[in-house]
């Protein structure tokens, strides 16, 4: 059983108890504990389940690259899945839960399947659930998502805040062990500006736990002084619990900084990404120990040697009373030697070399341990815990020489640099078969915009598993040198560490097991890969490792195969029989943890969750019942709805008030850019596909623009303001775009044309004053001068209209008498309140956009968006009134000469009117004789826009129809999705005052 | 003429830093050749400082003169000044190509002030914003998370943030959350 110790735990304060539940069971730990090490002290050996055996599963490690421990942690809005028992700091009130099993984890029908493993081998859903076709949908399918994922899916809106940072620096220093100290010590002496990040809670990795010298002092002691020495540096910043989660090109580093986790009630955001940029980056990110592949390897009780140590070390917490250490190295021994000291049994130290190790093997000897050479571990027995382990020949096929009784097992097969920082952004790795791991290739870095490498490797995460801080300094000193900064003559620390033998690379335990063996033996604990699927694997052809990855899903759980994937990569070399670094390694990919998807969003959530554009009035029409459109970025009302009135009522209502008496439209949106410059003109002719230039001044022109390729992407009302000055009006979705448009062929082809652009959409207030009261409101208001006389219709005027200074242009988009007024954005709520109130006697209403639409439609107005999809030319629209026949060129006119485009077989505009009165549906396509060669209804036109018309009291609509023009009084059928098929007969567009004298008054 | 109102009337927040609407500022756009003597002596006349470098502000007082691209500047003047400038503007430059329009009310200006005021700007813009990288005289067209403004220094704790009036309000709302009391960062 695992219990807490006596002695050690120097990362816990047994003084302060810490309550939490898992499973709904309650349990205490300390401060300073993870939840792994609370739940091993309460021996709570079994954390969860395997994904698809369900097999009970242990912890496995004590940091980052656990694959096993995975719970389901908090409630609410703070529920979170996935979350690894051996990096989530305890704090009273946790509660956990187990994952991936059904009804309980400790009985879960799910492990049938472990039973049934041998028929579901690799690529088992690739093979089986092909046939019969029709099952994928209705059978595999919903079986395969109600079995999928692990954890449970959030159901409540996150609780919490979270938040960017941007940051600069000269030099990351991704790790706090000792490596990463030197390191930015070293460059902060220098006066590089540093910020060094440790991913957990504590600053100096693994050197405390696995002892040594530095400078003549413990681990702890020289870590607590290089921190006291950072700390006093004004130029480097320190940040625990911040994970080095990405390295990219240009130096960008984004750190994933945990600031509430371990204490979820405090204040304040819970993760912050730190978006940085770094000129130089250091990864002094360790290693990982590598699991040793023998059958049971995956039973509760069996651990990294290394972790079993931290666990003792770290927390005082032991796995076992009688731990079996099996190892291919000298490291193993420490975790025996600490295992021994602390007071457990050790009943045997199996070492798979022949020859044994170097002095820790010695130091473990003199400590009475019992030492196998050239042992191996043939099965481990137990279900849910460990209880003996089958002792037999690493040589050999499995064999059982002898069983030794134990509850737990330590294994070590070497330790695996985490190179990922160094590769995700092109970093290349050496296969240093000495230490039988990849290493990074310093002759091969990730290279920086001027072609030299920004990236360097340090300490045990550069291969130097030994004299990893003389490798540190090395580093740094490089690294500052290439800040162009001179390394402070400071001596290297002196450190003591024990002489070790070579490993020797054990891939498979033993070497020769037999099948059944390695069926049981785990390489991906969290996805249930074994040996037996990787050698299948090969065996069926998946030879690239990123093949075999995919088909096995070796190390594609969410730990990214940081256990797993040397061990299967070296599988499925000796079964190509190829030398490892021939086949290689899979690719590396930030983050090197998950991250919080509420860090991504940062502060992008709720109510500025994205930025909502609001006119001068929106507050107002918020408060009188606007019912909102999303228009772009832009709010507009789509109509305002009173009490007791449904959408539909309002709309009606207001289109029948502005046609009768009067309405309002907040057309602040409507984009207006400056365009001023002697070329002016000459660049409007060319951006229009009408003449601009001869507009004269104080007058108004409709124009169409197009993109080179011809088709229609903008409309407006472009009015001269002087000889060198135009305005022009586009749509509201289209200022912004259209504004980079200009400035785009001003910069890039006509550099040499004398136009300035400027964009003063937001600087205006602009309304339309609508309807045949529309002149009596403005007269009443006071001010200048808008009979017919002086400002006819597509007229423009600058003077005053009550106490406003406004600008005035008299054009219509819904066929009435219009003024469409533009007054500075700081008064517009005052000068709408103004039209209200002078309005009132009027008979004044506020109308939205979907009056608007059905007034343009009676009228038999285009809408950009509605008539044109990207796909549609002026002259499908009927607007060849608006193509110069007279200039040489504008964008988009070469276009529409080519041939599809000059095709009499175009869809073009008509308008369309229902048999029966009734509203065709909206993108309804008018059906042709036939079927097409998909064995689809052939079609020979379709609705762009359609509404019910108060007005005429039926349904109108507006469709591009093959031949349309030429057809009119035809009837033609639209089936609808409701399988009614609508008869609708095609007509003029323009439906209502077809001689525009309603607008002319 | 009618009382103007600026976006959020001077609203304002206390937190890392105290974050509040300026109300009305008179700001021109002037488009020109900034390196013409004509252009030169009109903003000098116009808000009575140079032209700035690039990326760089001139200012006295309420007035000044901001880079905004090599041919672009964004001068600052009293609201109720800014169409006589314009007009001034165009009056000394009637014989250079230019463009010189009143924006004032295209845009809503913030200040950020207090001793954090540095880090909460550093929440929503990729600037470098550290003592020495980022000081008063200079300024940034950049990004605040999801749309543009231009940021500069008028002391060493103070910030204006110059942005659309249409997105005032998202603005105010960012630069609370990014000024909450409890999410100080601490590294300048």
């Amino acid at each position: 059983m695992s219990l807490r110790l006596r002695d050690q735990g120097r990362l816990i304060d047994r003084s302060t108890r810490l309550n939490f539940t898992f499973d709904g069971k309650s349990f205490s730990g300390c401060e300073g504990d993870t939840l792994a090490s609370a739940l091993l002290a309460n021996d709570q050996m079994l954390m969860g389940r395997s994904f698809k055996y369900h097999r009970p599963r242990g912890v496995v490690a004590s940091g980052a690259e656990e694959p096993n421990a995975l719970v389901n942690l908090g409630t609410g809005g703070r529920f979170e899945p996935n979350q690894r028992a051996t990096t989530t700091e305890l704090f009273d009130g946790l509660t956990a839960s187990s994952q991936n099993h059904w009804p309980s984890l400790e009985h879960d029908i799910g492990a049938v399947n472990t039973a049934f493993s041998r028929f579901l081998p690799a690529g088992f859903y690739y093979k089986t659930f092909m046939y019969p076709r029709s099952f994928w949908k209705h059978v595999y399918e919903p079986f395969i998502r109600q079995s999928a994922g692990l954890g449970k899916a959030p159901q409540d809106r996150d609780a919490d805040r979270y938040e960017h940072f941007y940051f600069f620096a000269d030099l990351v220093v991704i790790g706090g062990g000792v490596a990463g100290l030197q390191a930015a010590h070293v460059a902060g002496e220098a006066g590089a500006k540093v910020l060094l990040i440790e991913q957990t809670a504590h600053w100096g990795g693994r050197a405390p736990v696995d002892g040594g010298e530095i400078s003549g002092k413990s681990p702890e002691a020289w870590v607590a002084e290089t921190l006291a020495a950072l700390e006093a540096m004004p130029n480097v910043t320190l940040r625990r619990r911040c994970m080095g989660a990405g390295v990219y090109d240009h130096g960008y580093v984004l750190a994933y900084e945990r600031l509430t986790d371990h204490d979820p009630d405090s204040a304040g955001p819970r993760h912050r990404l730190w978006r940085v940029r770094a000129q130089q980056i250091i990864t002094a990110t360790g290693a990982i120990e590598r699991p040793l592949s023998f059958a049971g390897n995956d039973i509760p009780g069996v651990m990294l040697a290394s972790a079993m140590r931290d666990y003792v070390v770290n927390y005082s917490v032991a796995p076992g009373q009688r731990t079996v250490v099996v190892t291919n190295n000298d490291d193993g021994y420490r975790t025996a030697i600490c295992l021994k000291q602390a007071g457990l049994d050790v009943p045997r130290i199996l070492d798979a070399r022949e020859t044994g190790g170097g002095t820790l093997m010695e130091e473990a000897r003199a400590l009475g341990l019992r030492i196998d050479c050239g042992r191996a571990i043939g099965k481990v027995q137990g279900g849910k815990r460990v209880t003996a382990v089958q002792v037999c020949a690493q040589n050999g096929t499995g064999g059982a020489l002898e069983e030794v009784p134990c509850d737990a097992v330590a294994m070590s097969g070497g330790w695996s640099p985490v190179v990922h920082l160094w590769s995700h952004c092109g970093g290349k790795l050496h296969w240093d078969a000495a230490q039988a791991h990849f290493r990074p290739d310093a002759a091969r870095p990730p290279l920086g915009r001027d072609g030299k490498g920004f990236v360097r490797a340090a300490g045990a995460a550069n291969g130097a598993l030994q004299g990893a801080l003389a490798d540190a300094d090395s580093a740094a000193r490089e690294t500052v040198s290439a800040l162009g900064r001179k390394p402070a003559k400071t001596a290297l620390p002196e450190v003591a560490e024990a002489a070790e033998a070579p490993l020797e690379p054990v891939w498979l335990m033993p070497a020769d097991a037999k099948p059944a063996l390695k069926a049981k033996s785990w390489l991906d604990f969290q996805n249930d890969v074994k040996v037996s699927d990787v050698q299948l694997a090969a065996r069926e052809g998946f030879e690239s490792v990123e093949h075999a990855k995919r088909y096995t899903t070796l190390g594609m759980a969410t730990d990214q195969g940081k256990l797993s994937n040397i061990n299967g990569l070296a599988i499925l070399s000796d079964a190509l029989d190829q030398p490892i670094p021939q086949t290689g390694t899979t690719t590396f990919r930030p983050p090197y943890t998950p991250i919080s998807m509420g860090a991504i969003a940062g502060e992008a959530r709720g109510e500025v969750f994205q930025p909502v554009r609001r006119t001068p009035m929106h507050d107002w029409h918020e408060a009188n019942g606007a019912d909102w459109e999303p228009v772009g970025h832009w709010r507009r009302p789509y109509a305002f709805v009173r009490s007791g009135e449904s959408v539909h009522d309002a709309v009606m209502r207001e289109v029948t008030n502005t046609r009768n008496n009067l309405g309002l439209l907040d057309a602040s949106t409507l984009g207006k850019l400056i365009v001023r410059g002697p070329d002016a003109g000459r660049f409007l002719d060319m951006l229009y596909t009408n003449m601009m230039s001869t507009l004269k001044p104080g007058r108004c022109r409709y124009g169409l623009m197009c993109s080179e390729n011809g088709f229609l992407t903008d409309d407006g009302v472009v009015a001269r303001i002087d000889e060198e000055t135009f305005l022009c009006h586009t749509t509201t979705g289209g200022a912004d775009r259209i504004h980079a448009h200009m400035e785009e062929w001003l910069q890039t082809e006509w550099w040499d044309w004398q136009v300035y652009v400027a964009n003063v959409t937001e600087q205006y207030a602009q309304i339309g004053v609508v309807g045949p009261n529309a002149r009596k409101v403005l007269e009443k208001l006071g001010g200048m001068d808008l009979n017919p006389q002086a400002m006819p219709f597509m007229a423009w005027a600058d003077g005053q209209i009550g106490d406003f200074d406004a600008r005035v242009y008299r054009i219509s988009f819904s066929g009435e008498l219009s003024f469409e007024i533009a007054v500075p954005a700081s008064q517009g709520q005052a000068f709408w309140d103004a039209l209200m109130e002078a309005g009132r006697e009027f008979g004044v209403m506020p109308y939205g956009t979907e009056a608007l639409h059905i007034m343009r439609a009676e009228k038999g107005f285009i809408m950009i968006g509605d008539e044109t999809d990207g796909t549609v030319i002026p002259q499908d629209l009927g607007l060849n009134w608006a193509i110069s026949k007279k200039k040489a060129d504008y964008l988009g006119k070469r276009a529409q000469e080519r041939s599809h485009m000059a095709d009499p077989d175009r869809w073009k505009l008509v308008g369309l009117e229902t048999v029966d009165g009734s509203v065709l549906p909206d993108g309804a396509y008018a059906v042709a004789e036939g079927v097409n060669a998909n064995g689809q209804r052939n079609v020979q036109g379709r609705v762009t826009s359609t509404y019910h018309s108060p007005t005429l009291g039926k349904g109108i609509a507006m469709g591009l129809v093959k031949h349309g023009p030429d057809r009119m009084g035809e009837v033609l059928d639209f089936p609808g999705t409701d399988d009614k098929v609508y008869q609708a007969r095609i007509v003029d567009p323009v439906f209502y005052d077809k001689n525009g004298e309603k607008q002319n008054v | 003429m009618s009382e103007a109102v600026s976006a959020l009337n001077k609203a304002g927040f206390d937190g890392l830093a105290r974050v509040e609407e300026c109300g009305l500022q008179g700001m021109i756009t002037l488009r020109g050749d900034l390196d013409t003597r004509a252009v030169k002596s009109a903003v000098k006349a116009a808000v009575g400082v140079a032209v700035p470098g690039v990326n760089q502000v001139t200012l006295a007082g309420e007035t000044g003169a901001c880079w905004m691209s090599p041919d672009e500047l964004l001068l600052l003047c009293g609201h109720a000044d800014a169409v006589q400038t314009v007009a001034g503007l165009s009056e000394a430059l009637a014989k250079s190509h230019h463009l010189a329009v009143n924006v004032s009310d295209a845009r809503a200006v913030f200040r950020v002030s207090g001793p954090f005021a540095r880090e909460v700007l550093a929440k929503l813009c990729p600037v470098d914003l550290s003592p020495g990288a980022f000081e008063p005289g200079m300024i940034r067209r950049t990004r605040m998370a999801q749309v543009p403004a231009a940021i500069w220094m008028d002391g060493a704790d103070t910030f204006r943030v110059v942005c659309f009036r249409s997105v005032a309000d998202y603005v105010f709302g960012i630069l609370k959350a990014a000024a909450d009391a409890d999410a100080a960062v601490g590294v300048f």
